[in-house]
C-alpha cells in the first residue's frame, strides 16, 4: 500500500459557486488506477465528487478526464505513471476541455462530442440494390477501417483539440476519425458526398491545424489526425475536390511547388495556395498582407529579388522520385496500425516504436 | 563534433536570420555543419498528406545523403526545424519499421539517384543536441553574457513534442522540457504560459485565417500575461506565425502585442556574446526591444545590472 494526493477540480454550475480545488489522500497500491483512487476519496472522504465510470478496464470510454493536464480514461491510468508526471508530488485531476462541466469531472458529452459526431451521418449509407444475403467485402478493406472502429467515444481527443480550442464550429478528431470509417468502407455509397461536405466546410477537414495532440491523447491508437489526412488525400486525389477553404489548392501547390524548387519557395505557395497571384480569390488575401509584405521587405527579411526570382531548382533526383511515385496506379501506404514493426528492427530503434504500433501488436 | 546539416527551406526563405545565426553560432560550440546542399524540403506534413509514399521517399533520400556525410565522419544529421524534426521522424518511423517497404523506397531512391537508405539514422533538432550532445555543463560554461533577469517563454512547436513516442520523449529525455534546460543554462528566466506545447496555428494559415491568427494571438498574450520579455522558438514556421504575422494575430485577438520572438541560436548566440546584429534581430517584425538595448547591443537584464 501506498498513499498519493490527488488534487481534484470540485465544480457545480448549479450551485452558484466558482470552482475550486480539492486534495485527498487515498491509500492503495501503486499500479492501481487513478480511477480507483476518486473512487476511494468518494467512498471515504466525500460522496459528492462526481465521476462517470462504468466498465473500469478502458472499453466503456466514460471516464475520461485531464491527469497532469494532460487527457486520459482514469482507469487506464495506474498511480505510480501519474504520479511520476506530477508536479510537487500531487496527482491533478480535472474535467476534459472543450466541453462544459456538468459537475466536477463530468462534462457535457452531449453539447460538444455526440452533437459533433451525428454531424458526419456515422452510419452506412448502403449501396443499391442491397444483397438479398450478406455483403461479401475484401478482408484488407475491412482491416483498413478498424483503426477508426477501435474508437471508444470517450473525448480524450476533443479534450485536446487546438483548432476546437479557437474554433468551436471545428467538426473535431473524434468525429472525422468516425467519418473515415464509412469513407474507407467499400459498402458505403456516398464516399463523395460525405467528402465533398466535409471539404466545403470552412469547419471541416481542412480546419484541423495538425498539433498531434488528437494522437497523443487517444488511448486506443486510433490516431484521428491521421484518419484525416487520409480523408483530404482521398478528397483531393480520388475524387479532385476542390473545396472553397483553398485545402486542396494549398495541397497541390505544395506538392508543384517542392517538384519544381526541391526545397519550398514561400513566395510562390502563399498565392498558389489561393489560386495564383492574380486570381480574383488571391487578390484580397495578397491585398490584406500587404502591410506584412511590407514590413518583411524594410527589415530585409526578404528580397524582391528572391521572392521573384526561383533561387532554387529541384535536383533530377526529385524531379525522377516525383515520377516514378506519381505515375503509379494504385497508391502505397503503409499503416504501422495494422502492420506493426519487424520484430528484428524493433531494438535496433533509437527512437521507441510508436503508440499506434504498440496497440497493434499487443491487441 | 561533425554534423550533417539540414536546415530546411523556410530557414534559407523566410526566415533567412535562422539560417544565418546558426551558422554563427556552431563554431562557438565547437559543432562544424556539412551542409546538404542537395537535399530537399521534408514535406511538412503536407505532402505526405498528398501521398504518403512521396514524402517517404523524399524524406530516405535526404536521410540517405546525410548517411553519406556520416559514413565520411559526420556523428549524425541535424537539422533546426521543429517540422522537419517531426515529418521526418514520422517517415523515419514507417521506413524503419518494415524491411519491406523500405525496399519498395530504396527501389524508387535506386532509380532516381542510386541512394540507398539504411535503417536506423539519428537525426536530431539544434535543440536536442545542445543538450544531449554538447551538454547542458558544457553549454553554462561558454556562457559570456548571462542572460539575467531575462523573462524567456519557451515555444516548441507541435512537431517537435508530438507524438511523445515517435520523438522519443521520455523520462530519460524530457525533450519536452528541454528548452527551459536551455534557458536556465544560458542564465535567463524560464517562463510558464498556457502555450508552451500548444500550436502557433501556421499550418492553416491559408484556410482557416481567422482560426489560425487567433491561436497565435491568444499564446502571444498569454506570454505578455505571463510577463515574458520574449519567446524561444526552435521552429522557422511558428517564427513565421509569431513574428512575420503578429501585427495580425493582435487584431484577431483585440490586444496590442509586442512580443518578441527569438530562433533557437540567436538565444544561444546572445549569450555566447554575439552581437544581436551578427545573429540577424534586425530582420524580425516585432523589434526585440525588450530583449536589446539596441543603442549599446548589450542583453537588456545585463546592461540593466551593469549601468
Amino acid at each position: 500500500m501506498a498513499e498519493f494526493t490527488l488534487r481534484i477540480r470540485r465544480y457545480d454550475p448549479s450551485s452558484g459557486e466558482a470552482p475550486y480545488w480539492e486534495e485527498h489522500t487515498i491509500e492503495l497500491e501503486p499500479h492501481r488506477s487513478v480511477l480507483e483512487g476518486i473512487l476511494q476519496a468518494k467512498a471515504k472522504s466525500d460522496g459528492s465528487i462526481g465521476i462517470r465510470c462504468s466498465c473500469r478496464a478502458a472499453i466503456c470510454g466514460s471516464c475520461g478526464v485531464r491527469i497532469n493536464g494532460q487527457p486520459g480514461l482514469a482507469c487506464h491510468t495506474h498511480l505510480d505513471a501519474a504520479l511520476a508526471k506530477a508536479k510537487g508530488g500531487v496527482i491533478e485531476v480535472e474535467p476534459m476541455g472543450n466541453m462544459p462541466v456538468i459537475k466536477d469531472l463530468i462534462v457535457d458529452m452531449d453539447a460538444v462530442h455526440w452533437k459533433k459526431i451525428q454531424r458526419v451521418s456515422p452510419w452506412l449509407i448502403n449501396k443499391q440494390p442491397i444483397p438479398e444475403r450478406e455483403y461479401i467485402v475484401s478482408r484488407e478493406s475491412m482491416i483498413d477501417v478498424t483503426q477508426t472502429a477501435a474508437c471508444i467515444q470517450c473525448g480524450a481527443c476533443v479534450s485536446d483539440c487546438l483548432s476546437m480550442e479557437v474554433d468551436p464550429l471545428f467538426v473535431g478528431p473524434a468525429a472525422l476519425a468516425k467519418s473515415y470509417r464509412f469513407v474507407g468502407d467499400p459498402r458505403d455509397a456516398k464516399h463523395e458526398q460525405r467528402l465533398r461536405d466535409l471539404a466545403e466546410d470552412p469547419h471541416g477537414i481542412y480546419a484541423c491545424t495538425h498539433c498531434f495532440k488528437c494522437i497523443e491523447a487517444c488511448p486506443k491508437g486510433v490516431a484521428p489526425m491521421s484518419q484525416i489526412m487520409r480523408l483530404r488525400r482521398i478528397a483531393g486525389n480520388d475524387f479532385h475536390i476542390e473545396d472553397r477553404n483553398n485545402g486542396e489548392r494549398h495541397e497541390m501547390a505544395f506538392v508543384k511547388n517542392v517538384h519544381k524548387n526541391g526545397l519550398l519557395h514561400e513566395a510562390d505557395l502563399l498565392p498558389d495556395s489561393y489560386g495564383g497571384k492574380f486570381h480574383p480569390r488571391a487578390v484580397p488575401e495578397l491585398v490584406g498582407s500587404l502591410p506584412v509584405i511590407t514590413t518583411a521587405l524594410l527589415r530585409r527579411k526578404v528580397t524582391i529579388g528572391k521572392a521573384l526570382g526561383h533561387p532554387h531548382k529541384a535536383p533530377a533526383g526529385v524531379k525522377r522520385i516525383y515520377d516514378i511515385v506519381e505515375g503509379r496506379d494504385q497508391r502505397v501506404e503503409l499503416n504501422l496500425y495494422i502492420t506493426g514493426t519487424d520484430e528484428d528492427s524493433a531494438p535496433a530503434q533509437p527512437e521507441p516504436a510508436a503508440a499506434g504500433a504498440e496497440e497493434a501488436t499487443t491487441s | 563534433m561533425k554534423v550533417a546539416y539540414w536546415p530546411g527551406c523556410v530557414s534559407r526563405g523566410f526566415t533567412p536570420e535562422l539560417h544565418g545565426s546558426m551558422a554563427k553560432v556552431a563554431p562557438l560550440l565547437d559543432i562544424e555543419l556539412v551542409e546538404l546542399d542537395r537535399a530537399n524540403c521534408c514535406g511538412a506534413g503536407v505532402i505526405a498528406e498528398h501521398s504518403q509514399e512521396l514524402a517517404d521517399t523524399l524524406n530516405a533520400r535526404t536521410f540517405a545523403l546525410a548517411q553519406q556525410e556520416i559514413d565520411k565522419g559526420a556523428s549524425l544529421m541535424m537539422n533546426i526545424c521543429s517540422t522537419c524534426q517531426g515529418a521526418q521522424s514520422e517517415c523515419q518511423e514507417r521506413l524503419d519499421a518494415n524491411a519491406e517497404y523500405r525496399a519498395h523506397v530504396n527501389e524508387t531512391l535506386q532509380a532516381s539517384d542510386g541512394l540507398e537508405y539504411e535503417q536506423g539514422i539519428i537525426n536530431k533538432n539544434f535543440l536536442w543536441v545542445l543538450v544531449e550532445e554538447i551538454g547542458l555543463e558544457q553549454l553554462r560554461s561558454l556562457v559570456k553574457r548571462p542572460l539575467t533577469d531575462l523573462r524567456v517563454g519557451p515555444f516548441y512547436g507541435c512537431y517537435i513534442v508530438r507524438p511523445s513516442a515517435r520523438l522519443g520523449i521520455d523520462a530519460e529525455h524530457p525533450r519536452d522540457a528541454y528548452l527551459g534546460q536551455v534557458i536556465e543554462a544560458l542564465g535567463g528566466t524560464v517562463i510558464d504560459y498556457a502555450g508552451s506545447h500548444k500550436c502557433c496555428g501556421f499550418p492553416i494559415i491559408t484556410m482557416s485565417k481567422d482560426a489560425s491568427l487567433r491561436q497565435a494571438g491568444t499564446h502571444l498574450a498569454d506570454a505578455t500575461d505571463a510577463e515574458a520579455d520574449c519567446l524561444v522558438t526552435p521552429c522557422p514556421l511558428c517564427h513565421l506565425n509569431l513574428d512575420l504575422q503578429q501585427p495580425l494575430a493582435a487584431r484577431a485577438v483585440g490586444r496590442q502585442l509586442a512580443m518578441p520572438i527569438l530562433h533557437l541560436p540567436q538565444l544561444v548566440g546572445l549569450a555566447l556574446g554575439l552581437e544581436p546584429k551578427e545573429l540577424g534581430l534586425q530582420h524580425h517584425v516585432v523589434k526585440p526591444t525588450s530583449v536589446i538595448d539596441w543603442t549599446q547591443s548589450v542583453v537588456a537584464g545585463v546592461g540593466a545590472q551593469a549601468a
